[in-house]
C-alpha cells in the first residue's frame, strides 16, 4: 500500500488525481527499471512515498540518485513513489523481484491503488526476450507499444506520428494456421497480467532486450 | 542461451516469473497443498509470564536490538547478554522448508533460534510492540564477496562494518555508511524498510566477512558498536566477554568435529 513520506500534522497526503503514473515491469534486462531510474534522476523528481508490500524481496540501500554528500545518505527501499507535480507525473520504481506466488496479490494491490489515487493513465515500461522475435520483427525498431481501447482515440494518433509499431499478437499454437492470436510477452514478468487485468488507461511500452551475449 | 562451451541452457530470467508457472493453472489439490504449507509456515511468538502485560496490550520498548545470523547473535551473547541482567521473555517458533526453531530457550550457538531477551533493570530495552519512542539497532553479517567497490580487494581488510540508517536516526554511527551501489537484502532489509516507512529511528550494522561459520574475528568486528549510545550502557566486562566467546567457539567446534 502507498505510505506518504511526510505524515506531519499540516502536510496533506499527495494528490495524484489526473496524473500519469509511470512504472516498470520487473522484466528481462531490467530495461523498465533502468529507464525509470533515468527519468527520476533526469527530472530530479522528489520522493513522496513508499509502496509498502510483502510481495517483493526486501532490499535497502543508500540514495541511488545522490547528487551531493548531503543527499547521499537517504535510505531507499524496494518500491518507492516519486512525483513531479508540474508535469502531473508520478513514478513508481520497483527495485527487487517478486516473492514466489506473490505477483498476483501485488497486481491486485497496485491496480487498487491506481484506482483510488485517481490517476488518469498508467504507462508501463517493460521488455521481452529478443530471441523470440520473428523475421519481420527483426527489422526496424525493437520498441513496441500497446494501448487499452479507451486510449486509442487520445494517443493513437500520436503513436502513428512517432512511427511506433503496435505489439504483434502471435499464434496461440505456433505452426498451426487456424488458431487464435494471443499476446505473448516472454520475459516480461507481470506485463501481460497487468495489461489484461487493468480496467482502462494503460499504455504499454515494450522493448526487445538481448538477454545475454 | 549458449554457454562458452556450446551447450544450450535455459537462461534465468530477471523477470522473476517462469513461463510455465504463469501458464499453468493451479489445480484444487495444488491449492490445498499450498494453503497447508502456508499455514505450517506461520510464525508463533510465545511470550513467557515475565513479559508482563496481556496479549492485547502493547509492550513498551525504548531500544530494540536485533541480531541476525550466528556471528551477530554470538556478539550479543558474549558482549551484552548474560543470565544475571537479562531474562528470556519470548521465543519464536517457526517452520519452513529451509530451517526451523523450537520453543526451547536452552540453545546452543550452532542451533537455529530466535529468542527475545529483556533487560531486568530496564524492562523497556528489548523486543518491541509499540512504535512510539522506539529505537532499533540491527546487527547482521554477509559475505565480503557481495561487497562492490572500485578499490582493489587486496587493500580491503575484512571483516569490516558498514551502516545504513533510517531518516529518523539522528545519532552518530560507529562505522562508515554503506556506499552505492551496495544493497542489503532479506530479513535485515525487511526490518530496516519497516522502520523507514513507519518513521522509526533505526540503524543496521552489516559486517562483511569471508568466514561463513562462527568465528571470533567476525564476532569481534562488531566491537566498535560497544561505544555507541545504545550499547555503551549495556556492555559487559571485557574479560568476561572473552571467556564466553571462547566457550562458544569450543562448543561449536566440538559439533563440527568429524573426528573422534
Amino acid at each position: 500500500m502507498f505510505i506518504p513520506c511526510d505524515r506531519g500534522g499540516d502536510s496533506a497526503a499527495p494528490d495524484f488525481k489526473g496524473f500519469t503514473l509511470l512504472m516498470p515491469a520487473v522484466s528481462v534486462g531490467n530495461v523498465g527499471q533502468l529507464a525509470i531510474d533515468l527519468v527520476i534522476s533526469t527530472l530530479d523528481m522528489t520522493k513522496v512515498g513508499y509502496f509498502y508490500t510483502d510481495c517483493l524481496v526486501p532490499m535497502v540501500g543508500n540514495n541511488p540518485y545522490a547528487t551531493a554528500e548531503e543527499n547521499s545518505t537517504e535510505l531507499s527501499i524496494n518500491a518507492e513513489v516519486y512525483s513531479l507535480p508540474s508535469k502531473k507525473l508520478v513514478v513508481l520504481q520497483i527495485r527487487s523481484p517478486f516473492i514466489k506466488n506473490k505477483y498476483r496479490p501485488f497486481c491486485e494491490t497496485l491496480l487498487s491503488w491506481v484506482k483510488s489515487s485517481k490517476c488518469a493513465r498508467v504507462v508501463l515500461l517493460s521488455s521481452s526476450h529478443a530471441y523470440q522475435r520473428d523475421d519481420e520483427q527483426l527489422l526496424g525498431t525493437p520498441l513496441r507499444y500497446l494501448l487499452t481501447p479507451d486510449l486509442e482515440k487520445a494517443v493513437g494518433g500520436r503513436m502513428k506520428e512517432l512511427n511506433w509499431k503496435e505489439m504483434e499478437k502471435v499464434a496461440a499454437y505456433p505452426g498451426i494456421s487456424n488458431t487464435d492470436k494471443v499476446l505473448h510477452i516472454p520475459g516480461g514478468g507481470i506485463t501481460k497480467l497487468l495489461f489484461t487485468e487493468s480496467p482502462d488507461g494503460f499504455i504499454l511500452a515494450l522493448g526487445h532486450q538481448e538477454y545475454a551475449k | 542461451m549458449a554457454t562458452f562451451f556450446g551447450e544450450v541452457v535455459v537462461a534465468p530470467s530477471r523477470a522473476g516469473l517462469d513461463e510455465e508457472e504463469e501458464a499453468r493453472e493451479e489445480t484444487p489439490e495444488d491449492r490445498e497443498i499450498r494453503r497447508e504449507i502456508e499455514k505450517k509456515r506461520e510464525i508463533d511468538v510465545l511470550w513467557t509470564g515475565q513479559a508482563g502485560g496481556c496479549a492485547e496490550e502493547p509492550l513498551v520498548c525504548s531500544r530494540f536490538i536485533v541480531a541476525i545470523g550466528r556471528n551477530a547473535a554470538a556478539f550479543l551473547s558474549s558482549f551484552i547478554l548474560d543470565s544475571v541482567c537479562w531474562e528470556v521473555v519470548g521465543v519464536v517458533k517457526l517452520w519452513n522448508e529451509w530451517c526451523r526453531t523450537s520453543s526451547t530457550t536452552n540453545v546452543l550457538p550452532t542451533d537455529s533460534f530466535c529468542l527475545f531477551y529483556r533487560l531486568i533493570s530496564d524492562p523497556t530495552v528489548f523486543g518491541s510492540m509499540q512504535k512510539k519512542g522506539l529505537q532499533v539497532t540491527i546487527l547482521s553479517t554477509c559475505p565480503v564477496a557481495d561487497y562492490k567497490t572500485q578499490e582493489s580487494t587486496l587493500t580491503l581488510v575484512s571483516p569490516f562494518l558498514r551502516a545504513l540508517k533510517t531518516k529518523e536516526f539522528q545519532e552518530e554511527v560507529c562505522c562508515p555508511l554503506l556506499e552505492q551501489p551496495n544493497i542489503v537484502r532479506d530479513l535485515p532489509a525487511a526490518v530496516l524498510s519497516y522502520c523507514q516507512v513507519w518513521q522509526i529511528p533505526a540503524v543496521l550494522y552489516q559486517c562483511y566477512t569471508d568466514v561463513i561459520k562462527l568465528d571470533t574475528v567476525t564476532i569481534e568486528a562488531f566491537k566498535p558498536l560497544l561505544s555507541s549510545k545504545v550499547l555503551k550502557s549495556l556492555a559487559k566486562d571485557a574479560s568476561e566477554s572473552t571467556k564466553i566467546l571462547k566457550k562458544f567457539l569450543t562448543t561449536s567446534e566440538t559439533h563440527n568435529n568429524i573426528y573422534i
